[in-house]
This record gives structure tokens, sequence and C-alpha cells, in this order.
């Protein structure tokens, strides 16, 4: 269900000292479906902005609309809209607390008081996406290794079938195959059940791998919004707010300097196959 | 010369219990590991989670001792326990998670707290404090609170209170996993510059493989054995190997490689955008 | 809501009362705490709030963080007065059914009201210019002579750093867990007694594990330095009594002089 942001501004600790202008008028509309990717470094404003997206912070200026309904009329039922987007916080390991996996992913849907049927049906089919073998289901969520854990920690999310689900890095701390894994079944849930996700991410060489559209922030405004490749061909500019482009992007421009007939890529196999073409043409 | 780090036939075995405490299974975390480090030295272990990279950084420390083999830092036996705080003032040791090794509420008393613990004298701790500080770049946050510091500061506050205890090499474990893009910049740039200007030996353990480049030597690790050893150029060479241990490559290093799969005259080993650029001109 | 704890926080800032030593900002807000207790009139408590401003203003701290700090008492601050404002026997002003307000009530009341600020107050003032280390330097040398009793004043005094560190880590945290279990559906505002308390466990499990893990993690990271204890361990910053604090703890024999003088004289003069 599409997601609409008008004139979104967030202001924290207003009238002291310490008074920070942390969103200002935000403007996006999200539709249905879109594989999204969020970047900016480190204060830019997307974590904040990910929490207004299912009601956990409030704006202080601007209207959020989900479903066509203003999220913050008093008979929206935030419960529900939690549910609905799904949000998986940075290091999801961390909020595990039950004692076996299954009872542990049962939690969110216990929580929108589904019958018991629904409830496990859903525990499964979540775990079962997030690539848990059978033999760990009643095993404790403590006992699991880094990457299993933060699998178990995002079936609880998906166990609530979100309609969005927003993920705020979920790679952090894992090594090369980890990464991969989760984030090829990310892409295998986004196209399964045909929900949006915003991927919050670090990595531009992830983002520019998986995503259709990129949203950048700097200083808490949206920079730049759309396909990877028309993101990354601002380089310079994502440079100067601390960010890059994926390693591929440079080793186009500098071949285009060279004078080399190569057009721009994102992806090692883009870039692969403009080399090979202008390569052949000699 | 005497050797930094050296360990032949190094094992470290621990043992899994089930919920009853029953004896499980034997694990073993490091099988067979013979480094030879010499001082100075920029070393970099790759491997990926549960390879036993860090279960040898602990070895180094003396947190954990060798089941098998041994191992020497500085001539100095670490299973020697009369040894075990020379040893671990020799090689100082960096973990993962910043805040959790921050003890102190002000930067430079946190970075005093090794020099103290070593019974420094209180004028020789203002100097060394103030060095070590300066040393990583962040002498003017000395007075500031670490839990107003970004990831990387914190990291760099870390490193410098192990400057300050003086040691000879340090071990750093995965010291870069939970930092953003910026702060593991600045961390890997400031132990470069420590490593040549203060002529510290660094064994840098990561799984980030465009950390490893700037290193003297990449030593990969699989299932607690050494499967890999050689110059950055040397091993990046081996794409296809590194894949099958789970780890990346740089995205150029990929792209020299799929196009030299694809038929083009490219060398092995590519390693910066500079080079490949250069590569591709001698194609034409 | 969390931020606005000040009681035990640190403000960095350039002050005299910042450079003083941790063992005179101990004996001085001790001595101010026990002297609120001392009086019970108008000019005591001129001279106590007198005595206050003048610390405020010389610690270079901002009033308005300061009173931040008192918005967490609020509701205790209000029980008290109430509770004053209400039950105090005396000349009645005002009578509604057994309601009754009375002089003496108001007088209580504001007393009170005034008392639990300078209290809170004071004590902040301590924590804000004092940095936690010294704070525990200045307990652990002022303990010392325990230590021939076998008592554990370093371990003691290490402990509570350590906690002072973290306690800021762990409310964080302790939020973005809540968040976390929020995001699934966990309530924590709504439902009884019972069902409340059932709702804390999806925060409190995470966060002793992650307590632990940190401590397990410090702990390893402590030895890694060379820690062993309190035996053999130098210091950046001992304690040295310098001029400075000789004239801090005149002027506290000061205040308490003046403070007995004027309110003996007060009652004589009122009486």
């Amino acid at each position: 269900m599409s997601i609409v942001l008008d004139h979104v501004n967030y202001t924290y600790s207003a009238g002291t000292a310490y008074e920070k202008h942390a969103l200002k008028d935000i403007n996006l509309v999200i539709p249905d479906g879109q594989f999204i990717g969020l970047i900016g470094h480190t204060g830019s404003g997307k974590s904040t902005l990910i929490q207004h997206l299912n009601g956990l912070i409030k704006a202080t200026g601007g209207a959020i609309y989900y479903d066509g309904h203003d999220i913050y009329d008093d008979d929206f039922s935030k419960k529900e809209l939690r549910t609905k987007v799904g949000l998986v916080f940075q290091y999801p390991e961390h909020q595990l607390f039950e004692t076996t996996v299954v009872k542990d992913v049962e939690f969110g849907p216990k929580n929108m008081k589904l019958p018991q049927l629904e409830v496990q049906m859903r525990t499964f089919e979540a775990i079962k996406m997030v690539g848990i073998s059978e033999e760990l289901y009643d095993a404790s969520p403590f006992e699991l290794s880094g990457g299993q854990k933060r699998r178990v920690a995002i079936a609880g999310v998906l166990a609530m079938k979100p309609e969005v689900l927003v993920l705020d890095e979920p790679t952090a701390g894992l090594d090369p195959m980890g990464r991969d894994e989760i984030l090829d079944q990310i892409a295998a849930i986004q196209k399964e059940r045909g929900i949006t996700v915003i991927l919050v991410s670090h990595s531009m060489e992830d983002v520019a791998k998986y995503v259709e559209r990129l949203i950048v922030m700097d200083h808490g405004s949206v920079q730049y919004d759309g396909t990877p490749k028309e993101v990354f061909s601002h380089y310079k500019e994502l440079e100067a707010m601390g960010l890059a482009a994926p390693q591929v992007t440079y080793v186009m421009e500098n071949l285009k300097a060279q004078g080399m007939n190569v057009g721009d890529a994102t992806t090692v196999e883009e870039a692969k196959n403009e080399i090979l073409r202008a390569w052949k043409k000699i | 010369m005497k050797k930094m780090i050296e360990s032949k036939n190094l094992v470290f075995e621990y043992i899994r219990r089930d919920e009853e405490g029953n004896v499980d299974g034997i694990i073993r975390a490091v099988d067979g590991v013979t480094l030879d480090i010499q001082p100075g030295d920029f070393v970099a272990i790759l491997g990926h989670n549960g390879s036993g990279k860090s279960t040898i950084a602990k070895q180094i420390n003396a947190i954990l001792e060798p089941t098998e083999g041994y191992l020497y830092v500085d001539g100095k036996d670490v299973s020697d326990h009369d040894k075990l705080w020379e040893v671990r003032q020799t090689a100082g040791m960096v973990f993962q998670n910043p805040d959790n090794q921050i003890i102190a509420s002000v930067v430079e008393e946190d970075v005093a707290f090794g020099p103290e613990n070593l019974g420094v004298p209180t004028e020789d701790i203002w100097v060394r404090v103030e060095e070590a500080l300066r040393a990583v770049g962040m002498l003017e946050y000395r007075t500031h609170s670490p839990n107003k510091l970004s990831g990387g500061q914190k990291q760099r506050v870390a490193i410098a209170g192990i400057m300050a205890m003086k040691p000879k090499c340090i071990v750093l474990d995965e010291p870069t996993a939970m930092l953003d893009p910026n702060g593991r910049k600045e961390v890997i740039k400031t132990l470069h510059e420590l490593n040549a200007k203060e002529n510290v030996t660094v064994l840098l353990i990561t799984h980030y493989m465009d950390e490893v480049i700037g290193a003297d030597r990449v030593i990969v690790m699989d299932e607690g054995k050494i499967v890999m050893q050689g110059t950055p150029r040397e091993v990046f060479s081996q794409v296809e190997k590194l894949k099958s241990y789970r780890l990346d490559v740089p995205q150029v290093t990929e792209l020299a490689w799929e196009l030299k799969k694809a038929g083009m005259p490219l060398p092995n080993g590519i390693l910066t955008v500079e080079e490949f650029t250069e590569a591709l001109k001698q194609c034409q | 809501m969390i931020r606005d704890i000040t009681i035990g926080q640190y403000y960095p800032a350039d002050s005299v009362l910042h450079r003083l030593d941790p063992r005179v900002k101990l004996v001085g807000t001790l001595t101010f705490l026990i002297s609120l207790f001392l009086f019970n009139n108008l000019i005591g408590y001129v001279i106590a709030g007198l005595f206050l401003a003048t610390m405020i203003k010389i610690s270079k701290v901002p009033f308005s963080f300061i009173v931040r700090g008192l918005k967490t008492i609020v509701i205790l601050m209000l029980f008290t007065v109430v509770f004053n404002l209400f039950l105090t026997d005396g000349t009645v002003l005002w009578q509604w059914k057994f309601i009754k307000i009375t002089i003496e009530g108001i007088q209580t009341a504001i007393f009170m009201a005034l008392r639990l600020t300078f209290l809170i107050i004071g004590s902040s003032l301590m924590t804000l210019t004092t940095t936690p280390n010294q704070l525990t330097d200045g307990l652990e040398t002022g303990l010392a002579p325990l230590k021939k009793l076998h008592f554990p004043v370093h371990e003691i005094s290490m402990m509570m750093s350590i906690a002072l560190r973290f306690i800021p880590i762990l409310l964080e945290e302790t939020d973005k867990i809540m968040k976390a279990q929020q995001a699934r559906g966990a309530d924590f505002e709504e439902g009884k007694l019972m069902e409340r308390v059932k709702a804390l466990v999806p925060m409190l499990v995470p966060l002793f594990v992650s307590a632990f893990h940190r401590a397990n993690d410090l702990a390893m990271a402590m030895e890694a330095r060379c820690y062993r204890g309190g035996e053999g361990r130098t210091r950046m910053k001992p304690l040295k009594y310098s001029k400075r604090d000789g004239m801090a703890y005149l002027c506290l024999v000061a205040y308490l002089v003046v403070l007995v003088a004027t309110t003996r004289l007060w009652m004589l003069f009122v009486a």
C-alpha cells in the first residue's frame, strides 16, 4: 500500500539548547511493490525518517498518509500501522527474548490477536522464508550463530505479514557470505510477496545490486531520488556528502576520461558488458 | 632479529556442551597454524565469521591459552603465566565493539587506564596520553565524553588507549565491523600511520576486503587453518579460490577477473581503479 | 524523557567548581544537604538559596540545564506539596467539607518544595561539575582508611565508575529495544497492571542479555589493558589538595556560620 509523506518535518528537543532539525520538508511517494534503497551518512536523518513510517516517531510538521489515510488521525490505529509497515531495526538480534526460535517469531502475530492457527502458519512461513532449517525451530535463539540470529529476528517482523518492509542496515557486522544470503532472501521475499521493501544501507555496492530506486538523504533532507544509475551519476556531489558511488562507477568514469566509448555502470555485471561491447568494436 | 609473533602448529580446542552440560563435541577453532610476523609488518588476517581468526587474536593476547603447539610474542611464551602481563603489554588488543572497551567517561582518562595499570608515574602518564591521542588524531577531543563521539572516533580512542601502553604490536579483532564507511576509513588510515610513523607491528583481523589492500601481507583463514598467504596482489589474483572461502574481492578485481575470463588479455590481481585503467589501455 | 535526567550527568565546563578537589565537593554537598535541615524559617531559605545561586553561577552550568533535571521529580514535588497543603493543622483559610487549607499548610508546602528543589539542585551540581571518575576517586581516597578493615574500597569505586559510564549506554539501549518490540506490536502503555508487567519481559530479557555481553567484553578489554586490581596502580590525576581547596573549605565553614548565626538572630527578633 502506498505511503505519502507530505512536507514532513521533525525537530527534537524543540526550544532547548539541544534542538535539532532532523527532518526538513520531506516529500516522498512510496508506491506498492518497489524495492527502494535509502542511503546517507550517519546522522543524515535516515533512521529518523524510517521511524516515521510506522508511527514510532510523530512528525512535528506535515502529514503522512498510509493507503490514503492520515496516520495522525485519532481513529487511525497506530498498532495496525506497525503491523503493516514492518520495521527491522539495526542489529535486530538484540531484541530476541524467547526460549525458542518459534516462540520468538510468534511474538508479532500473537500481539496482533490472530487465531492460533493463523499465528502458527505465519510463524512457520516466516521462519522458512529466512532459511532457518527445521532442527533449529526449538533451539534457543541465543545459541544460534550471528547470521542465524539476525534471520530469526527478521522472521519475527515478516510473520506479521507487513505490506511494507523497512530494514535498517540488515547486513551490519555480517561477513560477505552472510550478507549475500540475507540480501538475496530479502530480494526473493520482495518478489514473492510483491511487498514494498525499503533498505537502509551504507554499502553502495549492495544497493546498486538490488534496488530499483535510490533515495539519498543529507542533513535531514532528500537530496536525490531516482534509479541507482541516475543517482550515482552525481558521484561528485555524493562524495561531498561523505558518500561514494560503487567502485565500478569510478572505473567507467576513468575509462570515459581516457576516451573509451563506454556507458555508465553501477554493478560489476553492467561494467563487464559495457567494456566488452566497447572492446569488441576495436 | 627477534620475531614479533611466531607460532608453530598452534591449536585451540574447546568443548561444547549441550543443555544438560554433557559434552557435545570438541571444536577445533584453530587447527595447526604456523605464523611468522616480523617487527614493523602490517599483516591482515581475512576469514569469514567462525574461521578461527578471532581465536588467534585472543591467543596472542593470552586471553586464551593454546591447546597444542606454541606461540611466542616478541620471544615470550604466551603459555608462561609469569609472562602474562608482559605479553599483554607487548601486544595490545583492540576489540570489535567500541563502546564495550572504553572504561572511563572522559577520553583522556580512558587512554590513561592502561598506563595506570602498569604503574607508570603520573607525569609520564600525561606525556603518554598526549602522545597517544596525537598519534590517532584525537587530541582535540581529550576532555570529551566518549558517548558523544562517532564510532570511528571511539575506536581511535581505543587504539590510543593501547598505544599509551607503548606496545610493540597491536592486534585488532574486527575493529571496523560496527562502523560506517567513513569510520572504517578513519580507523584503517590511523593504523597505517601508526605502522609507518611509530613502527608498530599491526595485525588486522577483518572480513572487509578493501581494508587489506594496503597490508604487507594477507593471511586467509578457513576452518581454523591458514589456506592462503601472500601479498594482497598474490591473494587477490585468485578470485575463485577466495570465493570458495566465502570471501569477496574488491569490485575492480572482480571486474578484471570477469573480463579476463571473457577473453580480454588482462593481468592477474588488479587492486585499484588506476591499475585497471592502465591495464585496459594496454589492451587497446 | 530519559534524556531529561541531569542527576548523575557530567557537564563539561571550565570553572572553579569543576577544578575543585572531589573530596571538597563531596564534603560540601553533604554539608549543604545537612544544613537544609538545620533551619526552618525564611531567612534560612534565603541564605541557602543565595549560596546555591552563587554556586550555580560559579559552576558555569546553564541554569536551564539544571532546571531540566527537576522535571523528573515534578510528580514527587506535587505529591509533597499537596500532602502538606491539605494536611497541616492551623489557621484555616478556606474549607470545603473535610478539605481545608491553612496558612501553616501553605507555608510548609512552599518550604518543602523549596527544600526538595535545593536538595536536588545541590546534589546534581556536584555530579554536573565532577566527572564520575573524579567522584569515585574522591570516594576511594575518602574511604581509604576502610581498606585496613579489608573493605574492598578500590573494587567498589571501580564498579561505580563503570556503572556510571554504562548507564547512558544502557538507557539508550532500553529505548531502542522498546521501539523494536513496539514495531512487533508490543504494547507498553495499555492494559491492566499484570499485563503491563508481563509486557516488560520482551524488554528486560534482551536488556539483561546485552548487559551481560557488555560486561563480558569489558572484562576482557580491561584485562587486555593489564588491569589486575588496585594494587600497584598509579593515577593520571591523583588527588592533591591545593590552595583553592583550602579556600573552599573556609567558604563552607563561613556559610555554616552565617546560616546558623542569622537564623538564630532572626528567631530572637521575630520571637
